[in-house]
């Protein structure tokens, strides 16, 4: 069963979404990480870059499947998780922890409200 | 109505992530693929290999039948010998590869899952001779046992010096009480065996195998690393590398193909595809840098399109993105810098033989 930690929201997307102040903490759901197994490569978006939601900003790739990143909230990224770069496996292994993929610098924290509640997601993977 | 095979239970008991494939439910993956792809590389890990394909053909001119059905010579073939071979259309395009059995009493062909029905279709279509074909697929129990401690782990089960099974040769035998059709064969690159079983002695035939491999931790290894496993010898997969779209001396398959042993299906069109040169080959590259290369994305050289990827993924041994493709000649050469085309293109050397070369197999 995946884990769905509280203290987060999420995205349709399999994403978690941590917000810190004014900034947002972004990685792989545990039920991702699990459907996709050994992740072999992350290809995050670069440090600068404007992301707006449900756009692709990145690539994670495992042995079999690869899959779009994506923005939860619109803003900018300003600092990416090069220790998964290096060792995607991380990922498999804390994805809510050490395995987080990039930080945003939110736009309109009212956007927050249009994610999900781990209540939410739960139902959503429930579904799959 | 998707089919299981005798051991789906056991699957579904050790944790398997059952998916479909070729009309049965399989496991893709137990562990996860990078692991299982270890404990094959360096232990002992078993495969149900169920899905393939059996098809008998008896009769007193069973020999010179093969002969005429596939492109390596089954003449050569010696009591319980077995032979790796293609089976070609008129127009020299591949039905499909498989193994070629040469039993007591019977030829076995062991095709692909998918293939199977297209497969009988085909040998009953162009049947001549005084023989007859049957397709026993459904009756059988199949698995594969590789890795380097596939023969300490097997010894235990079998009366027979394993040693002296050599690679591709077969022996109807018994394993503890239980009649079974062994053979020193596999597509993994390790050394390893294949087990053919009634299908109702097949969940005591895993039960024997698995105690008698504990304690070299024997694992069950899904689809997904028996691709990876394959991928890194380079050997062909029907449905990515070859179809009925190539032919086998552009696939490198030439060396199961015997055009002096006489007629066989196929061997008009592809003599004159020998004469006039053929235009492609199937090459293996690795990727400079990062990257993954996925099937059907287009190979570039720095004047465009020269082919197209027909298996990519991520080589857990050599611990990199690395591919399989089709590329027009003169592009062919070993050293050749090219590009693959996906998200991000990404920059590929051409490189010689099979991705690893530390095989067990003998």
């Amino acid at each position: 069963m995946a884990n769905i930690i509280e203290g987060v929201k999420y995205t349709k997307e399999h994403e978690w979404v941590k917000i810190e102040g004014e900034t947002a903490l972004e990685g792989l759901t545990d039920y991702a990480q699990s459907e996709l197994s050994d992740i072999v490569m992350v290809e995050p978006p670069e440090v600068g870059r404007k992301v707006k939601v449900g756009e692709p900003v990145g690539t994670i790739e495992a042995v079999k499947a690869v899959n779009d990143l994506y923005a939860g909230l619109n803003g900018e990224i300003i600092e990416i998780n090069e220790k998964v770069v290096n060792d995607p496996s991380i990922i498999n292994k804390d994805p809510y922890g050490e395995g987080w993929l990039f930080k945003i610098k939110v736009d309109d924290l009212k956007q927050v409200e249009t994610l999900l509640t781990p209540e939410q997601y739960k139902a959503l993977i429930a579904k799959q | 109505m998707l089919k299981k095979t005798p051991f789906y239970e056991m699957h579904v008991k050790n944790g398997g992530r059952i998916v479909e494939f070729a009309g049965f439910l399989m496991p893709v993956q137990f562990e996860g693929i990078i692991h299982e792809h270890r404990t094959v590389r360096t232990g002992v890990g078993v495969f149900d290999v169920s899905h393939m394909g059996e098809i008998e053909i008896l009769g007193k001119d069973r020999s010179k039948f093969a002969n005429y059905l596939t492109t390596n010579d089954a003449s050569k073939l010696e009591l319980n010998q077995v032979q790796y071979a293609t089976m070609l259309y008129p127009d020299a395009g591949i039905v499909d590869d498989l193994l070629v059995y040469n039993l007591k009493d019977r030829i076995l062909l062991i095709v692909n899952a998918a293939n199977t029905d297209k497969d009988y279709q085909w040998i009953v279509n162009n049947k001549k001779y005084d023989i007859d074909i049957k397709n026993i697929s459904d009756d059988i129990g199949q698995l594969a046992i590789q890795g380097p401690k596939a023969e300490f782990t097997m010894q235990k089960l079998f009366d027979l010096d394993l040693s002296t099974l050599k690679y591709y040769w077969a022996t109807e035998v018994k394993m503890k009480d239980i009649p079974v059709l062994l053979s020193r064969t596999g597509y993994t690159g390790e050394d390893g065996f294949e087990v053919y079983v009634d299908k109702k002695y097949a969940v005591q035939c895993w039960q024997m195998i698995f105690d008698a491999g504990a304690e070299h931790n024997i694992k069950p290894i899904g689809l997904g690393a028996r691709d990876t496993l394959r991928f890194e010898m380079r050997y062909c997969l029907y449905g990515n590398d070859i179809d009925k779209t190539t032919n086998p001396l552009e696939a490198g398959l030439g060396w199961v193909v015997k055009f002096d042993k006489g007629d066989f299906i196929g061997r008009d069109s592809l003599l004159k595809i020998e004469e006039a040169g053929i235009k492609r080959k199937l090459i293996g590259f690795e990727v400079i840098g990062k990257g993954i290369p996925r099937p059907h994305q287009e190979i570039h050289a720095e004047d465009g399109k020269i082919g197209f990827v027909t298996s990519g993924t991520f080589s857990p041994s050599m611990n990199k993105g690395m591919g399989i493709g089709y590329v027009e000649k003169p592009h062919n050469k070993v050293g050749t810098r090219i590009k693959v085309i996906g998200k991000t293109p990404v920059d590929a050397e051409i490189i010689k033989g099979p991705f690893y070369k530390h095989g067990t197999h003998k």
